[in-house]
């Protein structure tokens, strides 16, 4: 039993020890130098953070409605919603060209209008707000499901109408765990790859964002490789402390403090 | 200002799954206790004069207001019925302070004031109900019977045309309840609003109602004077209900 585990525990820690050590700082440093890097972090930065913004602006209001829906189909569509998640990136990559590429079904049309999305940086947008959507939409429907109803019909007999119910009571009541949620969907956004590399392209400064460029850096030097994801690791790792930290807080200020 | 004498009636019929409720119930200024066993639509009953569950027909009037008549196509939003309701665990707001409870209420009233002002009407509520030295906790840090007080006080802050109480005291240990019950039995008296209120207590139904009506399978089945229903108790569930020791110091 301790064998296994042990080396299941070796097997995900030592990838993450060579990426730290191998090389030594001097030549993290010089991959950082790279050309290819701060293009790629600005864009990687605004995108997902974009992204994010997007997921939260359109996901809250369709997770409080898919939350109360009694109708049989929102069910439905709540799977339908976490498909981007089980399918791989590639698959998501190659659906978005067939709707909005230049001969996709709605892109035709688009590119009529003398707008083409595909191959832009707004092309990256909508690769990383496909593929990490689902996981804000998770979090926010079962925040938004698992408030207690007795408080919201309180709420509307004391004559809160629903907008002051929605952002009064649900908004306050389901922050912590919409936080938690847009919080994976910008790890999500930030790691995309297949998806973006189908439907926006690898084109430095335009749509090559960091995982991209780790990709391109390979080819040309592994230790530019090991920099741009070392600074990929930082970003996640911060985001775990924050959210362990997020969660911790969550717990203190949930139990009730002495009279 | 409406100056019709205090009065509820209620005429429903709701599909519930396992049963119909179909029930019918007058209100006046005497509080009503609502007695059945666990899903015999007691519950559903409030919930359907709320407006929270969906009608198959119904009538329902407050005073001189007609809240529902589905035969005209009436059917008044749950926000302007004014009823207060109190479920069983009393609904407080659990990010809001007792005093931005009361103050939620009363924002939510027409009448337009400032949040400064509306912070101050709050605070002279919980006074009235002697809660101004717990104005700034929140609902974790009360007892049940400190909720109890202050739900209701938000409630009374919304000037609610009558009252709806689910098992006000179930959720209580039974010190709070006795005091809670006391209280309530003063509130709802100098009130006079018609006042449903359900329970599974006999103690609840012989201080704080003055009729009882007994449900069973979402039927009304019998409805009375305590006396009268412990008398000739209309259900088996009546019957063990009122068979409980009478209370010590309360006549019936």
């Amino acid at each position: 039993m301790v064998g296994l585990g042990g080396t299941l525990l070796l097997f995900l820690i030592l990838p993450f020890v060579a990426l730290l050590l191998d090389g030594g700082p001097d030549s993290i440093l010089r991959g950082l130098g790279c050309a290819l890097t701060w293009p790629a972090m600005r864009l990687s930065l605004g995108t997902s953070l974009i992204s994010v913004g997007l997921v939260v602006l359109g996901g809250t209001p369709l997770a409080w409605w898919l939350a109360r829906s009694r109708w049989r189909s929102a069910r439905w569509l709540e799977i339908l919603l976490q498909l981007p998640v089980v399918i791989p990136p590639a698959v998501g990559g190659i659906a978005l060209l067939l709707a909005f590429g230049r001969r996709g079904i709605f892109g035709e049309a688009l590119d009529r209008l003398g707008w083409s999305p595909a191959f832009s940086t707004v092309a990256v947008i909508m690769a990383q707000v496909f593929v990490s959507a689902p996981f804000y939409m998770q979090a926010a429907v079962q925040a938004f499901g698992r408030l207690d109803r007795n408080l919201l019909a309180v709420g509307r007999s004391l004559g809160a109408s629903p907008p002051r119910l929605f952002f009064q009571v649900a908004l306050p009541l389901a922050r912590p765990w919409l936080i938690g949620g847009a919080a994976m969907t910008w790890a999500r956004a930030l790691g995309e790859f297949g998806a973006t590399l189908m439907f926006a392209g690898n084109m430095t400064g335009k749509t090559q964002t960091l995982p991209l460029a780790i990709y391109t850096a390979l080819e040309l030097d592994i230790h530019t490789a090991q920099a741009l994801s070392l600074l990929l690791v930082t970003f996640a790792f911060a985001l775990l402390l924050f959210l362990r930290r997020f969660n911790r807080n969550l717990e203190v200020s949930r139990k009730p403090a002495a009279p | 200002m409406s100056t019709a004498p205090p009065h509820l009636s209620v005429s429903v019929d709701a599909e519930l799954g396992p049963f119909l409720l179909q029930a019918t119930l007058e209100v006046g200024a005497e509080p009503l206790a609502l007695v059945g066993p666990n899903g015999s639509g007691k519950t559903s009953l409030l919930l359907a004069i709320l407006g929270l569950i969906k009608l198959e027909r119904g009538r329902i009037v407050l005073g001189d207001e007609v809240l529902v008549d589905k035969d005209r196509g009436i059917e008044r939003p749950t926000e302007e019925r004014h009823l207060a309701y109190l479920p069983q665990d009393f609904g407080l707001f659990p990010h809001l302070t007792a005093v931005e409870n009361v103050a939620f209420a009363l924002a939510c009233s027409a009448l337009p004031t400032s949040r400064k002002e509306r912070r101050a009407q709050a605070m002279t509520w919980l006074d009235r109900f002697g809660l101004g030295s717990l104005a700034k906790r929140k609902p974790p840090q009360l007892s049940g019977g400190e909720r109890q007080r202050i739900a209701l006080a938000r409630a009374l802050a919304s000037s609610p045309k009558a009252l709806l109480l689910d098992e006000p005291t179930a959720s209580l240990d039974v010190e709070a309840r006795v005091e809670v019950r006391a209280f309530l039995a003063e509130s709802i008296r100098s009130l006079g609003l018609p006042t449903i209120l359900v329970t599974h207590d006999i103690m609840d139904v012989e201080a704080l109602a003055g009729r009882v009506a007994v449900l069973e399978k979402g039927r009304v089945v019998g409805c009375g004077l305590p006396g009268d229903v412990r008398k000739s108790p209309p259900t088996t569930f009546a019957s063990k209900l009122f068979c409980s020791p009478e209370p010590v110091g309360l006549d019936d």
